[in-house]
C-alpha cells in the first residue's frame, strides 16, 4: 500500500508489553484498587454459578475476612469499577462478597489445620485486630507459634469496639476470627502489653505490632472539662460495644463527619437519642465519610449541618446545654479548593450530649523510647513501607499502627506483607526479598458464540440493598440494618460485572486488517492507524482515549500495512465481540489470573 | 448462547451529530455475514457517513438486490425505508422510488454478481437516466453466497480457492460507469475507511447517479493467495489517486485546505466536494483522461481508488424529465389524479 500522506512515524509508541504483570492487572481496576488485590471478577463469577463456598475461599486468600469486609469494607474497588463508564453506579462488589459469606457451606475443612508440630519460631502479635489476625492466618499453618495479646476481653480490635453491631454482627466477626484461632493461634485476652522491653525479653523470634490508632482526637475548647456529657467518639463506641454505656441524651451533636461520626450518630439513635445532628465545618464535598455511610445515616433522619465550626461548649452549672458554633462561608476556586473562608455569625445549638469524632491518633506509650525502635515525625515509629520492619529488626508493624489510620482492608494487606517479612526473617533470609507478581492467561473460547464467561452486556442497574424498616431498627443495638441481597438481586447484580479479567489478547501476525473488530466494538474502543506518539494515537480513536490514567494498548506492526492496532483499555466492556468477529482469532479473550504472593507462596511445596 | 448481539450502550462520552444522535443510532441488525467480510466494513462506513451528515435515518431509502452485498441493507440505518428486491432489479425499484419522492436520500447496495451479471442492463440504464442516488457496488470477484464461483468482475489469472484460474476478462464497473456517462465515479476499498467514509458522503451529496465500486474481500472464498481481490493483494496494489472530502456549506473551507492543495467542486446544496490529488497526473474532471488513466493503471495491475470522475453540471433524472419536486404523497389528490376529463384531454392530444 502506498503510504497516504501525513504518516509520521517519529516518536511512535513501541508495542505494549502485555506480559508485564501489572498491565493486565491494571485493566482489572477493582483488583488493582484493592490494597489486598482481591480477584473480584473471579469470585463474582463463582457467585453467579452459585459456588458460594468457592467464591468465599477465593476471596479469603487475599482479604481473609470476606464476611466482615462484605459488610464494612471501605470498598476502594467500587469507585474504581469500570461499570461507571457506561452508567453511574459501580457493581455492588462489597455486598456480593457478603452473598458468598452468608450462603457458603461449612468451609472449615478447607482451611489449614493446626499443624502437627511447630517450627519452633514464636511470634508475639500485639492487638487482636485485623492486622495481627492476618499475620497469624498466614504464619500459623506453617508451624509458627503465634500468640496474640489483647487488652480487652474480646478479640477483633476496632472491628468489635468501633464498628457497631448493627453494621457488623458479632456472630460474623467471631466466626471469621475463629477460623484463624482454630489454626492453633493462641489468644491472650485482657493482656495489655505495657512494656515493649519486657515483651522483647521474653525471647520471641519476632514481634508484630497491630495496635491500631486507638486515641481519639480531643477538642480543647472552653467548657470541655465542665461536663461528663462530652465524649470521645471511639472511646464512646467502645464503651457501648462492651455495654458499659447503655444510654445517651435525647439531643446529640456529633462533631466531625467521617465514618466514625456516622457510626456515632447511628449508635446514638439506638441508645435513646431522637434528635441527632452531625456538625461539619466544611461543605459536603469535603466530607471524609463514604457516600454510602452518609446515605445510611441520613436515611435514619440524622441531620447533617455544614459550615459550622465549633467554638465553645455551653455548660451551665455542670450541665451541658449546647454548643456554640461559628457559621462559615467559603469561596471555592474552579477546582473546588477553598480559597477563602469568612465567619458570618455565631449560633448556639442545644444538646444533651456531644460526641467528638474528629479523627484518631496513634499512641505508643508502652514502647519505651530506648527499646531500640526509632521514632520519627509525629512520634511515629520508623517503619519500612515494603517490609513493615521497624528499626529493631525483629519488630514489625502493620495496620493503623504502621502509618496511621487507614482501614481494615489496608490492615489486611499490611498483615500479609509483614507476615512475609517475619517468615523471611525467621528463616534467616533477606526480609526485602519479595516474589514478583505474575500473570497467567487461559483461553476461554468454548465454541461458536460461546465463551466460558457470561460475555453479553447486561444493562441492569445496581440493586438496592434492602434494609430493616426504620421502625424496627432502633429496638436494640444488634439488629443488622442491611438484610443482604435476595437471590434475585444477587443473580442480577453479578451480571453487571463486566469481567474485566477476561482480557482481549491480540496476536498481530494473524491479523488480516479486515476491520471486523473495529466495526463490531460496541464502545468504539479499537482502531487501526499509523504508528505515532501516544497522544496522537489517543486522538485517533473514534472516541478519543482521554483518560490517560488508563492504558492504551498498541500492537506490533500489522502484517499487511504496518499500521498498528490500538485499543483504549478504559472503555472496553470485555464483551468479546472483537474476538467473536475476528476471522483469524487474532483477537482472543483470555482469562488473566494475577499472581499475588503470600507466605504460602514463599514456602516450598506449600502453594496450592 | 446460540448467537450474539451487539449491545446498545449509553456511552457517556459518545459523539453526537447535529440531530443529537450517536453513530450507534445509525446501525441496523447484527450482520449474519462471515466474520471478517469486507461488506461489514462498508456497512460501518455507511452508518458513519450518514451519522456525520446528520441525515435523519427515516429520510433515507435503502434498496438492494440479491447476494451477500444485498443483505447488508439490513445492517445499517434500521430506521430507514428499505426494499430488498429481485436479483439485479434494484435499479428499477430505486428509479421508481426516486421518481415518487425526490426529497429522500436514496442508497442502492449491490454486488458484482447482482450488478455486472444478471442486473447489468438495469445498472447501465440507471446510470444513463442519472437517477439521483448513491449506488454502492461491493465487489469481491466471487459469488460468495453460492460458495465462491468466479463472478463477472474476476480478473484474468485470479485463482479460486481450489486453485482454478479465471480466464474470462472482467467487467470493470468504473470503466463501465465512465463510458456510460456516469457523473460520479469512484472506487474504494473496505479496508480504507479514511478514504471510504468521505467518498460515501460526497456520493450521497452528489446530484445524480453516484457510483462507488468498493473492493470488499470475501473472507471465506476469495481471500487466499492467488486471488486479486484478497485483503493482502488489495493492500499491496492499492493506489489512491484522488481524495475527496465533502464540506458542508456552513464550514469554512479555507481553514482545512491550504491554497492550491485542493480543487473545490460546488454542489447543488451549496456544499463542496474538495478534490485532493494524490497522483498529480490524474484529473478527475476530464472523462476521457480519467478513462485512459484507469485503463493504464489496470493494465499495470494497480487498483486505482478515490473519486475518479465527477461532473456536477449534468441534470439528474428528475430535471431531465421535468418531474415535480413535490413528493407524490404530498400532492393534493386533484393534481395526482385529475380525473376522467383530463385523461380524455390528454388522449385527444395524441389523436
Amino acid at each position: 500500500m502506498n503510504a497516504p500522506d501525513g504518516w509520521k512515524h517519529q516518536n511512535a509508541v513501541p508495542p505494549t508489553d502485555t506480559a508485564e504483570p501489572d498491565y493486565f492487572h491494571k485493566v482489572v481496576d477493582c483488583q488493582w484498587a484493592c490494597p489486598a488485590h482481591t480477584p473480584v471478577p473471579g469470585y463474582i463469577r463463582l457467585i453467579a454459578q452459585g459456588r458460594f463456598s468457592d467464591a468465599y475461599m477465593l476471596n479469603r486468600q487475599s482479604n481473609v475476612f470476606p464476611g466482615i469486609l462484605g459488610r464494612v469494607c471501605d470498598r476502594p474497588c467500587e469507585p474504581a469499577c469500570r461499570r461507571d463508564r457506561v452508567e453511574d453506579e459501580p457493581v455492588a462488589i462489597c455486598r456480593l462478597k457478603r452473598v458468598a459469606a452468608d450462603h457458603k457451606d461449612d468451609i472449615t475443612d478447607r482451611l489449614p489445620k493446626k499443624p502437627a508440630k511447630t517450627n519452633g519460631k514464636r511470634i508475639a502479635l500485639i492487638g487482636a485486630g485485623p492486622a495481627s489476625f492476618t499475620v497469624a492466618n498466614d504464619l500459623a499453618p506453617f508451624g509458627y507459634e503465634c500468640t496474640i495479646f489483647e487488652r480487652f476481653g474480646e478479640p477483633g480490635g476496632l472491628m468489635r469496639t468501633n464498628i457497631p453491631a448493627f453494621r457488623l454482627p458479632e456472630k460474623v466477626l467471631s466466626e471469621e476470627l475463629g477460623y484463624i484461632l482454630d489454626m492453633g493461634v493462641e489468644l491472650k485476652l485482657n493482656s495489655p502489653v505495657s512494656s515493649m522491653k519486657a515483651l522483647l525479653d521474653e525471647g520471641y523470634d519476632a514481634v508484630f505490632v497491630g495496635t491500631g490508632a486507638p486515641k481519639g482526637k480531643e477538642l480543647n475548647l472552653p467548657g470541655r472539662d465542665q461536663s461528663e456529657n462530652i465524649h470521645i467518639g471511639i472511646d464512646w463506641l467502645e464503651s457501648v460495644a462492651f455495654e458499659h454505656t447503655k444510654a445517651i441524651g435525647k439531643k446529640v451533636l456529633i462533631i466531625g463527619v467521617g465514618n466514625t461520626a456516622m457510626d456515632c450518630c447511628r449508635t446514638s439513635l439506638r441508645l435513646g437519642a431522637d434528635n441527632v445532628k452531625v456538625m461539619a465545618r466544611k461543605p459536603r464535598a469535603f466530607f471524609k465519610a463514604s457516600a454510602w455511610e452518609l446515605e445510611d445515616a441520613e436515611a435514619e433522619n440524622v441531620e447533617i449541618i455544614v459550615n459550622h465550626s465549633p467554638k465553645e461548649f455551653v455548660v451551665d452549672n455542670g450541665v451541658l446545654k449546647g454548643m456554640l458554633f461559628e457559621t462559615l462561608e467559603y469561596v471555592l476556586d474552579e477546582k473546588g479548593n477553598i480559597t477563602k473562608q469568612t465567619v458570618t455569625g455565631e449560633v448556639v445549638i442545644e444538646c444533651d450530649d456531644v460526641v467528638l469524632a474528629i479523627g484518631q491518633d496513634n499512641a505508643f506509650p508502652w514502647i519505651e523510647r530506648d527499646a531500640g525502635l526509632e521514632f520519627g515525625k509525629w512520634d511515629m515509629p520508623l517503619v519500612d513501607e515494603v517490609t513493615f520492619q521497624s528499626t529493631r529488626e525483629e519488630v514489625f508493624f502493620g495496620g493503623d499502627a504502621a502509618f496511621g489510620p487507614k482501614n481494615i482492608i489496608w490492615a489486611v494487606e499490611h498483615g500479609h506483607q509483614a507476615a512475609i517479612s517475619i517468615h523471611q526473617y525467621c528463616q534467616q533470609k533477606l526480609v526485602t526479598t519479595r516474589l514478583p507478581n505474575g500473570v497467567k492467561l487461559a483461553p476461554t473460547k468454548m465454541g461458536m458464540f460461546e465463551w466460558s464467561f457470561s460475555n453479553s452486556f447486561d444493562a441492569a442497574e445496581r440493586r438496592i440493598m434492602p434494609h430493616v424498616e426504620l421502625a424496627k431498627r432502633f429496638k436494640d443495638l444488634g439488629t443488622e440494618v442491611e438484610l443482604g441481597f435476595t437471590a434475585e438481586q444477587a443473580a442480577t447484580e453479578v451480571e453487571r460485572c463486566l469481567n474485566c479479567d477476561m482480557q482481549t489478547v491480540f496476536n498481530a501476525p494473524l491479523c488480516t486488517e479486515c476491520d471486523a473488530c473495529v466495526d463490531i466494538c460496541p464502545v468504539e474502543c479499537l482502531t487501526m492507524t499509523e504508528p505515532a506518539a501516544e497522544n496522537v494515537l489517543r486522538e485517533a480513536l473514534e472516541i478519543p482515549a482521554s483518560n490517560t490514567e488508563q492504558a492504551l494498548y498498541v500492537s506490533p506492526a500489522l502484517p499487511l500495512t504496518s499500521r498498528v492496532m490500538i485499543k483504549d483499555e478504559n472503555i472496553c466492556l470485555h464483551c468479546g465481540l472483537c474476538a467473536e468477529r475476528c476471522p483469524t482469532a487474532a483477537w482472543d479473550m483470555q482469562e488473566s489470573e494475577i499472581i499475588i504472593n503470600h507466605v504460602e507462596d514463599m514456602v516450598p511445596g506449600a502453594s496450592s | 448462547m446460540t448467537s450474539f448481539a451487539k449491545p446498545s450502550i449509553n456511552l457517556k462520552n459518545a459523539k453526537r451529530n447535529k440531530l443529537g444522535l450517536t453513530r450507534r443510532d445509525y446501525e441496523g441488525a447484527m450482520s449474519t455475514l462471515c466474520a471478517g467480510c469486507g461488506h461489514d466494513s462498508v456497512t460501518a462506513c455507511m452508518a458513519k457517513a450518514f451519522f456525520e451528515l446528520s441525515i435523519e435515518p427515516h429520510r433515507a431509502v435503502k434498496v438492494s438486490g440479491i447476494g451477500c452485498s444485498s443483505k447488508t441493507t439490513a445492517y445499517f440505518l434500521s430506521e430507514a425505508h428499505g426494499n430488498n428486491t429481485v436479483h439485479g432489479r434494484m435499479p428499477s425499484v430505486a428509479t421508481g422510488a426516486a421518481a415518487a419522492n425526490t426529497e429522500l436520500t436514496y442508497i442502492g447496495v449491490s454486488g458484482d454478481g447482482d450488478s455486472l451479471s444478471i442486473g447489468l442492463g438495469q445498472f447501465a440504464h440507471a446510470i444513463r437516466r442519472n437517477v439521483n442516488m448513491l449506488y454502492v457496488l461491493e465487489n469481491n470477484g466471487v459469488y460468495g453466497l453460492t460458495k465462491g464461483q468466479f463472478s463477472a468482475s474476476s480478473d484474468i489469472g485470479s485463482r479460486s480457492k481450489k486453485g482454478e484460474e479465471n480466464l474470462s476478462p472482467p467487467i470493470d464497473p468504473v470503466s463501465l460507469g465512465l463510458s456510460l456517462g456516469a457523473t460520479f465515479v469512484a472506487r474504494g476499498f473496505s479496508g480504507d475507511r479514511a478514504q471510504l467514509v468521505p467518498l460515501i458522503k460526497a456520493g450521497l451529496k452528489h446530484n445524480g447517479f453516484a457510483l462507488i465500486d468498493i473492493v470488499s474481500p470475501c473472507v471465506s472464498f476469495n481471500d487466499h493467495k492467488g486471488s486479486t481481490k484478497s485483503y493482502a493483494h488489495t493492500f499491496q496494489y492499492y493506489h489512491p489517486a484522488v481524495h475527496a472530502d465533502y464540506v458542508p456549506m456552513a464550514d469554512d473551507i479555507k481553514t482545512s485546505y491550504e491554497d492550491g492543495e485542493a480543487v473545490p467542486v460546488e454542489l447543488h446544496d451549496g456544499g463542496m466536494i474538495m478534490l485532493r490529488k494524490l497522483d498529480k497526473d490524474y484529473d478527475p474532471q476530464d472523462r476521457a483522461a480519467a478513462y485512459a488513466q484507469v485503463a493504464k493503471r489496470a493494465a499495470k495491475g494497480e487498483i486505482i481508488t478515490g473519486l475518479l470522475y465527477v461532473d456536477e453540471s449534468q441534470k439528474d433524472m428528475a430535471a431531465m424529465n421535468k418531474m415535480t419536486a413535490t413528493p407524490l404523497n404530498a400532492l393534493p389528490y386533484e393534481s395526482l389524479c385529475p380525473g376522467a376529463a383530463s385523461l380524455a384531454d390528454l388522449q385527444n392530444r395524441y389523436r
